[in-house]
């Protein structure tokens, strides 16, 4: 322990960095491991019969008790907009909280691309098993195998689903639906509408959520922060939340509570996610025994618009449609990235992607393409204005697709996009290639939980971006909106039954100890929060964490940059409770108090993040480590060894956290390293 | 360059309000005008002064979380959102107003943030389609003509910004409400309620004290989402319809 951190001068939030090479057992001083873990809810048997049994056996609750159940349902985006409005239709009683001023207004309305589906239209050969095997090979076989096959087993009925409620998908001339082949799969399986798939969905969602509202089964808590879930009797029983307009710290008791709270990718401060996208919901049950799975697992997306400056606030996603007609290249010549990319000559252009992988080219999964552009940038060959010592942007270039398609066909086909970078950037993409880098996009990591998507905290379920379950160590695209719609619609309603079929548990007062306790948890919190007056602005330490992250566990990670990274966060972390400043008071709408407490929650996550990716000394997916690749620089997975689930469990104020295995089990797909070549 | 913005503060709902003036320095030109609102909120931080409130979230345009009159005019001088606005659109120099949505419907919770929850009212009256979970038919067996199914799509692009409510003299929600109207109206999933529906929205409308049509077209010039002045012919024809049968 440093001097500083002594009881008087440590939020009681903030945790003891625990000595290197301190207790016995404890690896790398960092962690130790406890008893490994299973998903003993998921059945046995043929893998197409796992769900239908899980159905026929999960408890039913009668028509009549529904009523007397109340269910808290954190986040309004597929996956909790879905659930609220699904459980309300059975007639539970049902609270839906979101943070914005509307449950329409969920990150899920940012998603462009389009949701998969194993219908089957095009009669390309696509099938349930199909769709299952390319998201367990896409997610570098670091999934379970029953949950990806009941995603593609339901993806069929979540179209069916929004159609009936008028999402208004792309449609052929005959009126069927039309659809595209997405992320590099050689099937046509995802439907869209047009660029803006999420919000759509998202809409459709929210309307049959406040459909539900009208009809009184859910009531809604918009500009609600959850900030605590109440655990009585080792059963998740509630959360504490903070009313952001009035600043009242309410306390809301229910019989189960699902954190539909979407992903963390905003740990890296400059990150695809929305302004107020947050662990914080996630993170407390963590605290609270929920385990945490796999967090270093993150999605850096290929194509976004660069890094402009120092006040940028966030990154601008476009979508990866635009590599199947751009190229990708950066100069030979490091001397020539200052130049108008124009007057390069061909003959100077290293188009390395289909230099290095000649038969994918330009179209290798996100974490390839995002790797490779990171090393031509760290060779000095990047382009772009300079952010720091570095240029950090590749061309993507339509010059060629000009001249194939003419303007009006590339227009056709991109043209929200082309004048979306040119609103961003003020360059004309018509004219000037365009300039893209990687950025972070979406968390594989979250919250443990098992076939019933039962967190390991009793009565705490978890949907969505915010759990762990399906995409393993990459997901694919297209399949983040299936998994939350999936979750949303038709996994949670029939599991959750099983549990609540237990209740109505005995009642709670809001005067029972634990509720009281977890509610003076939150009131100290606040007052610490806004007492400190230090001398340095929330952002300030949310840029340098994110500046922390992104260079040590970012894209590559190795063993000494990790453990230099914990170094760092852990003396960030110190600081922000001595020297934050946060202005303004607890009763009324404070935004800066809303983003200390969401900055206080990632500076422990991305202690987390960097443990889990130490500890995974093995490259798969999107979690790249330095130490494990081929000889000409690819991933190299370690079945033996980390064939497995890491699921990390809360260790205590001062202790070291605790990793759980749950082994993954390969029945029917066959493992094998990934090749692009 | 260099700006003089004169920004309304207001501490609470009820507390009176007032233009203060800020000057900014040294704003880049590749800055959303919401980072250059972060820039000020920094400086103003390191002063001991509370920062501005104002709402955003995704900073894409798609959200519909942000939206600020910008010297006048809703989402400022661009066909987009807030967030998309990027400070290329003004000069050196330059004196920026920055106020809230003006409406009786959207009250005014602290500075520039505001309370759009008569919007989601006004979806709670009728804006949806009822298919419980799990009642759908496949999805092919009702074919959609592709036109209908544009128009659907196009009104459906709506973000529930309010930027049309700021922008009418009248504050007016017809056009955010013909965009749903036309939207489900448009779709044969839509039919079955098509008359409920426009009748309980327009009275939603009305008893959250948006004001009238008068047809000044000021709501669809501002729509970052460049939604039709059509849309609010639908809603009137649907409207008479649905009376005219005895909704
Ligand atoms: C730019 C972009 C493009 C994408 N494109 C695609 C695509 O084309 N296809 C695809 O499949 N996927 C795509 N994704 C991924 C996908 O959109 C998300 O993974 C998914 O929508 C997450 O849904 P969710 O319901 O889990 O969470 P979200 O939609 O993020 O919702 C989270 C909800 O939780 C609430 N919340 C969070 N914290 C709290 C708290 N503490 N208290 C109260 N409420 C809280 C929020 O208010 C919100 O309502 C994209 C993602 C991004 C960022
Ligand atoms: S109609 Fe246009 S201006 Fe009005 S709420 Fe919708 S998007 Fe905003
Ligand atoms: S912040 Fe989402 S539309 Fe502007």
């Amino acid at each position: 322990m440093t001097d500083t951190q002594t009881a008087s001068t440590v939020a009681p939030e903030a945790p003891a960095a625990p000595a290197r090479e301190a207790a016995p057992g404890v690896v790398h001083g960092l962690y130790t491991e406890g008893e490994p873990i299973a998903d003993t809810k998921a059945p046995q048997g043929p893998i197409e019969a796992r769900w239908n049994k899980r159905k026929f056996d999960a408890a039913l609750v009668n028509p009549a008790n529904r009523r007397k159940l109340t269910v808290i349902i954190v986040g309004t985006g597929l996956a909790g907009g879905a659930a609220a409005a699904t459980l309300g239709e059975a007639g539970y009683n049902v609270k839906s909280f979101c943070y914005q001023d509307s449950p329409r207004r969920a990150h899920s309305i940012a998603a462009q691309g389009g949701i998969n589906a194993a219908k089957n239209y095009k009669e390309d050969g696509d099938s349930t098993f199909r769709l299952f095997y390319d998201t367990v090979k896409g997610g570098d076989y670091r999934s379970r195998e029953s949950n990806v096959y009941r995603l593609a087993e339901v993806s069929a009925n979540i179209i069916d689903q929004c159609v009936a409620q008028g999402v208004p998908f792309a449609r052929e001339y005959g009126g069927l639906l039309d659809n595209r082949s997405f992320g590099g799969v050689q099937v046509s399986r995802t439907f869209y509408a047009r660029g803006q798939t999420g919000q759509q969905l998202l809409i459709g969602a929210y309307q049959a959520l406040e459909r539900q509202v009208a009809a009184g089964t859910v009531e809604m808590f918009s500009r609600h922060e959850m900030l605590e879930v109440v655990v009585v009797d080792g059963k998740a029983r509630g959360i504490i939340a903070r009313d952001l307009v009035t600043g009242e710290i309410e306390t809301h008791l229910a019989d189960a509570v699902v954190l539909a709270s979407g992903g963390y990718g905003n740990v890296f401060f400059l990150s695809t996610n929305a302004m107020g996208s947050n662990v914080t919901a996630t993170w407390r049950a963590h605290r609270k025994g929920a385990h945490f799975a796999n967090p270093c697992y993150t999605q850096i997306h290929p194509t976004c618009i660069p890094v402009a400056g120092e006040h940028q606030s966030k990154l601008t996603l476009m979508s990866e449609s635009l590599r199947n007609d751009g190229r990708i290249w950066v100069p030979k010549n490091a001397a020539d990235c200052e130049k108008d990319p124009r007057e390069i000559p061909e003959e100077d252009r290293d188009y390395y992607l289909e230099r290095i992988y000649p038969s994918f080219g330009n179209l290798v999964p996100r974490d390839i393409a995002s790797r490779q552009a990171k090393n031509v940038c760290d060779e000095g060959r990047g382009v772009g204005p300079k952010v720091g010592d570095f240029r950090r942007g590749v061309y993507l270039d339509f010059t060629d697709a000009l001249k194939r398609m003419s303007a009006e066909a590339v227009a056709e086909k991109y043209g929200n996009l082309l004048d979306m970078y040119q609103r961003i950037t003020g360059e004309n993409p018509y004219e000037v290639p365009m300039r893209i880098y990687p950025a972070v996009h979406y968390t594989m990591g979250g919250l443990w939980v098992d076939y019933d998507l039962q967190s390991s905290i009793p009565g705490l379920f978890v949907t969505g971006e915010a759990n762990f379950s399906d995409h393993g160590a990459n997901r694919l695209g297209a399949s983040a909106l299936m998994q939350g719609l999936a979750d949303g619609y038709f996994v949670l309603p029939n599991t959750i039954r099983d549990y609540l079929a237990k209740g109505p548990f005995p009642k709670l007062e809001e005067s029972h100890e634990a509720v009281v306790e977890a509610r003076a948890s939150v009131d100290a919190r606040v007052s610490k929060l806004l007492s400190i007056n230090g001398d340095r602005s929330v952002d300030s330490f949310h840029k340098e964490l994110g500046n922390i992250m992104w260079e040590f566990c970012g894209m590559e990670r190795s063993e000494e940059g990790l453990l230099k990274a914990i170094d760092l966060i852990r003396g960030l972390r110190d600081e922000f409770w001595r020297n934050v400043k946060v202005l303004g008071s607890a009763d009324t709408l404070n935004q800066s108090l809303e983003k200390a407490g969401r900055v206080a929650d990632f500076l422990e996550l991305g202690e987390l993040m960097c443990i889990d990716a130490l500890h995974r000394r093995e490259s798969c997916g999107g979690h790249f480590r330095a130490e494990s690749q081929t000889e000409d620089g690819e991933a190299l997975r370690h079945d033996d060894e980390y064939a497995y689930v890491a699921a990390w469990e809360w260790g205590g104020q001062d202790g070291a956290p605790v990793l759980h295995k749950e082994d993954l089990v390969y029945e029917f797909v066959e493992m094998k390293q990934r090749s692009y070549k | 360059m260099n700006l003089t913005l004169k920004i309304w503060r207001q501490s609470g709902p009820k507390a009176k309000g007032e233009m203060v003036t800020y000057p900014v320095t040294d704003i880049s030109e590749d800055m959303s005008f919401l980072e250059m609102l972060d820039v000020l909120n920094e400086q103003l931080n390191a002063r001991g002064e509370e920062p501005i409130a104002f709402d955003s979230d995704c900073r894409e345009g798609i959200c519909g979380m942000c939206g600020l009159m910008i010297s006048g005019k809703a989402h400022g001088p661009e066909v987009t959102t807030t967030c998309q606005l990027h400070m290329r659109s003004f000069s050196d120099g330059d004196e920026i107003t920055i106020e809230p949505w003006r409406a009786d419907a959207f009250p005014v919770i602290k500075d520039l943030v505001v309370d759009r929850g008569s919007f989601d009212r006004i979806i709670q009256a009728g804006g949806f389609i009822s298919a419980n979970t799990g009642s759908a038919p496949e999805a092919h067996s009702v074919p959609v003509p592709k036109p209908k199914a544009d128009r659907a799509f196009m009104a459906a692009a709506c973000i529930g910004c309010g930027a049309c409510v700021a922008a009418c003299p009248n504050a007016s929600g017809m056009l955010f409400m013909g965009a749903k109207i036309t939207h489900l109206g448009e779709l044969p999933q839509g039919q079955p309620e098509r008359d409920a529906r426009v009748v309980s929205m327009v009275t939603q409308h009305d008893l959250e004290g948006f004001g009238g049509c008068t047809n000044i077209g000021e709501c669809s010039s501002a729509c970052p989402k460049e939604i039709p002045l059509d849309v609010i012919n639908q809603l009137n024809k649907d409207l008479r319809g649905a009376l005219m049968r005895g909704e």
